[in-house]
C-alpha cells in the first residue's frame, strides 16, 4: 500500500478528482495549505506600504493506493497539474503499514479504492 | 413708578415690531419660503439616493468571492467621483440646459444664475420647479451615478479597472446626459412622444443595464462559470449579510430617488410617492421568493434580494402616476420576472448579481407598466402622456411607453458596444486567467480586502522587533508610546 501526496495548483483539482473517479479511485482527501518553492515573493501594497509575502497557497492531495495502482494514479496527477511553469508543485509516494475502515473494522487493501455500488448518500445531502 | 412701567412697555413694542417691520419690507416672501422647503427636500432625497452607492458597493461586493471584495469598494468611489466632476462640466447642461428636442446647450459647470428665476432662461424645469439650481443638478447627477454604477454589476470579478475609467467619462459626460434629456429634460420622447418615466426605470435602470449588457457581450463569462458540458455553474458570493445590506440601503435609498422626483414638498405628494414605492417593493420580496421556494423548496437568500430591487426598479416609472393599488401588481410581477429572467439568462450569459434581470427586464416592465395603470388623475397632474389602458381602454400610451424603451434600449446598446469594442480592441477590457485567479484585489488593487483570510499569519506578523538586551515586550513600546501621548496631548 503506498500513500500518493501531491502539492498542485488549485485549478488542477477538479479534472484529477473527475479522472481518478472515473477510474475507480473515489477516496482521497484535499487540504488547502501554504508554501513556499522557487516561486517569487508576491510584493503587496496597502496605503503606501510594502509587504513582501513568500508563502503561496496550494492544495494539498492525499491518496491511499494498492502498490500496483501508483503508476496510473501518478500519470492522472502529472497529467492534469503540470503547467511548465515554476509553481506546479510536487508529488511525493510514501509507504503504508496499514488501512482500516473504521465503519466495519475491515482491514488491509480491500478497504483502499474501488467501493462496491454507486456512490452512497447518507442523510440525504446534508450527510 | 408708572413712568418707568410705560417705558418699559414702549421699548417692548418696539422691540416686538422691529423685526416684524424688517420682515414686512426685505425678509423672504412667501415664494422664498416654498422654494426653500422645496430645495430642502430636494436635497435630502439626494443625498439618500448618494447613498444608494452603499447599497451597490454592499450587494456587489456581497455577490462576489472574497478575493475581489476590496476592488469593489476603489470601483465605487472612483466611478462616482468622476461621474461627479463629468456631469457638472458637461452632463446636465446636454440633459437640461434647454428644451431642444435632442439636447441642451446651456448651464456648462452650472454657469448659470444663483436663483430659479435667474437660471429659468438657460435651465427650463426651473421655471417649472423653482428650486435651488444647484439642488437639481446634484438631485439629477446623484440619478446619473446610480444608472453607472448598475453598468458594473454584469462585470465583477474579470473586468479591467481601467474600462471603468474611460467608460466612466463617456456615459456621465455624454451618453446618460442626452438620453436623459429625453426623457426627463424635455426631449422628443417626453414632449413629442408623451413618454411616461417618473423616476427613471428606463432613464436610470435600463440604460444601466443596457450599458452592462454591451460589456458582459465583449467581456465573457467567469473561468469556471460554465462546465465543460456548458451548463452554468454557482460561483456563491462571499456574503449573504453584505447583500443584504446592500438591498437594504438601496431600498432606504429608493425613498429619495422616487418621491424625490416629485422635486416639490408642497402638498404632500411626495408622501404617496413613499407609499407606492414601498408597497411595490414589498410585494416583489414575496413574489421572488415565493416563485423560488415553488422551484427548490428553499427560502433563497439572493432571489429575495433581486425581487425588492426589481419591483424596486419596475415602480420607479410608474411611482408618480398610479394610484396605490395598482403598486403591489407591478412589484409582484417584478419579482417573478427577475426569477425567471436570472435563471434563463443565465444559461448564456454570466451576470454575477442579477442586473440584467432587476435592472433591465424590470425597467422595462417598469416602464410598460405605466402604459396599463397610468391613473386620468395623475396623467394631468405631470402633465405628461394619457391614462393607461386600465382606465382609457386604449393602448395609446403602452405604444408610447415601448417606443420609448425600444429607442433608449438599441441607442445605447450600439454606442455603449462601440465604446467597449474601442476599449477592447486598445487597452483590453478583460484581466489575464492569472489575475482573474489570482482575484482582482491582489491583481489590481495590490492587496487583499481580507488579507488575514488569503496571507498566513506567520507573513503578517514578520520578522518582529530587533532584538535588545532585556526581556522582549509584548507590545510594541514605541507604538504604544507613542499612541499614549497623542491621547494626552488632543
Amino acid at each position: 500500500m503506498k500513500m500518493v501526496i501531491a502539492y498542485i495548483r488549485h485549478e488542477a483539482f477538479e479534472p484529477i478528482r473527475a479522472d481518478l473517479l472515473e477510474a475507480g479511485f473515489p477516496s482521497l482527501s484535499i487540504t488547502e495549505v501554504k508554501g513556499s518553492g522557487r516561486q517569487k515573493a508576491i510584493t503587496e501594497h496597502y496605503r503606501g506600504s510594502e509587504l513582501a509575502v513568500h508563502l503561496r497557497p496550494k492544495l494539498k492531495i492525499e491518496c491511499v493506493v494498492e502498490s500496483k495502482d501508483v503508476g496510473m494514479v501518478k500519470e492522472v496527477i502529472l497529467r492534469h497539474a503540470r503547467t511548465g511553469s515554476v509553481g506546479d508543485g510536487k508529488l511525493f509516494v510514501l509507504p503504508v503499514e496499514e488501512a482500516v475502515r473504521i465503519r466495519t473494522g475491515e482491514d488491509g487493501e480491500a478497504v483502499l479504492q474501488a467501493h462496491e455500488g454507486e456512490e452512497v448518500s447518507v442523510n440525504g445531502d446534508l450527510g | 413708578m408708572r413712568r418707568t412701567a410705560v417705558a418699559a412697555c414702549v421699548s417692548l413694542g418696539v422691540l416686538l415690531m422691529a423685526p416684524a417691520a424688517a420682515l414686512a419690507a426685505d425678509g423672504p416672501t412667501l415664494e422664498d419660503t416654498v422654494s426653500a422647503v422645496n430645495t430642502t427636500w430636494v436635497i435630502v432625497a439626494g443625498v439618500l439616493v448618494m447613498f444608494m452607492q452603499a447599497g451597490f458597493l454592499f450587494l456587489e461586493v456581497g455577490f462576489s468571492r472574497a478575493k475581489n471584495a476590496g476592488l469593489g469598494v476603489v470601483k465605487i468611489l472612483t466611478n462616482f467621483s468622476i461621474a461627479a466632476i463629468a456631469y457638472w462640466a458637461t452632463g446636465f447642461a446636454l440633459a437640461f440646459g434647454g428644451a431642444g428636442t435632442i439636447a441642451g446647450t446651456n448651464g456648462w459647470f452650472l454657469d448659470v444664475g444663483h436663483t430659479a428665476s435667474e437660471a429659468a432662461s438657460d435651465i427650463p424645469l426651473l421655471g417649472v420647479v423653482g428650486i435651488s439650481p444647484a439642488a437639481l443638478l446634484f438631485f439629477q447627477f446623484v440619478f446619473c451615478a446610480v444608472s453607472l454604477a448598475i453598468v458594473w454589476g454584469t462585470t465583477i470579478e474579470r473586468i479591467k479597472f481601467s474600462a471603468y475609467v474611460i467608460y466612466a467619462v463617456i456615459f456621465s459626460a455624454l451618453i446618460y446626459p442626452v438620453l436623459s434629456h429625453w426623457i426627463f429634460g424635455g426631449g422628443w420622447l417626453q414632449v413629442n412622444v408623451g413618454m411616461q418615466d417618473f423616476a427613471g426605470s428606463t432613464v436610470v435602470h435600463l440604460i444601466g443595464a443596457t450599458g452592462g449588457l454591451a460589456a458582459l457581450l465583449l467581456l465573457g463569462p467567469r473561468r469556471g462559470k460554465y462546465g465543460p458540458d456548458g451548463k452554468p455553474r454557482a460561483i456563491p458570493g462571499h456574503s449573504m449579510p453584505l447583500v443584504g445590506l446592500g438591498v437594504l440601503i438601496l431600498w432606504l435609498g429608493w425613498f429619495g430617488f422616487n418621491p424625490g422626483s416629485t422635486l416639490s414638498a408642497i402638498g404632500g405628494r411626495f408622501a404617496e410617492v413613499v407609499l407606492v414605492t414601498n408597497l411595490a417593493a414589498a410585494a416583489g420580496v414575496i413574489a421572488a421568493l415565493s416563485v423560488m421556494y415553488r422551484r427548490t423548496k428553499t427560502y433563497d437568500v439572493g432571489m429575495a434580494g433581486n425581487g425588492a430591487i426589481a419591483a424596486l426598479v419596475a415602480i420607479t416609472a410608474p411611482s408618480g402616476y398610479v394610484e396605490f393599488w395598482a403598486a403591489p401588481i407591478i412589484g409582484a410581477v417584478a419579482g417573478v420576472i427577475v426569477v425567471y429572467g436570472v435563471i434563463l439568462i443565465e444559461k448564456v450569459l454570466d451576470d454575477p448579481v442579477g442586473a440584467l434581470s432587476a435592472h433591465g427586464l424590470a425597467g422595462v416592465w417598469g416602464t410598460l407598466s405605466c402604459g396599463i395603470f397610468t391613473s386620468p388623475r395623475l396623467a394631468e397632474l405631470n402633465a405628461v402622456g394619457d391614462p393607461g389602458l386600465w382606465y382609457s381602454g386604449s393602448f395609446h400610451q403602452l405604444g408610447a411607453q415601448a417606443l420609448g424603451v425600444a429607442t433608449v434600449f438599441a441607442i445605447v446598446l450600439v454606442v455603449s458596444y462601440a465604446v467597449f469594442f474601442a476599449i477592447k480592441q486598445t487597452i483590453g477590457l478583460r484581466v489575464t486567467a492569472e489575475e482573474e485567479d489570482a482575484g482582482l484585489d491582489i491583481a489590481e488593487t495590490g492587496m487583499y480586502g481580507y488579507p488575514e483570510q488569503f496571507i498566513p499569519p506567520s507573513e503578517l506578523i514578520g520578522p518582529g522587533l530587533p532584538a535588545t538586551g532585556g526581556a522582549p515586550s509584548r507590545a510594541p513600546a514605541g507604538v504604544t508610546a507613542t499612541a499614549m501621548t497623542g491621547e494626552a496631548t488632543a
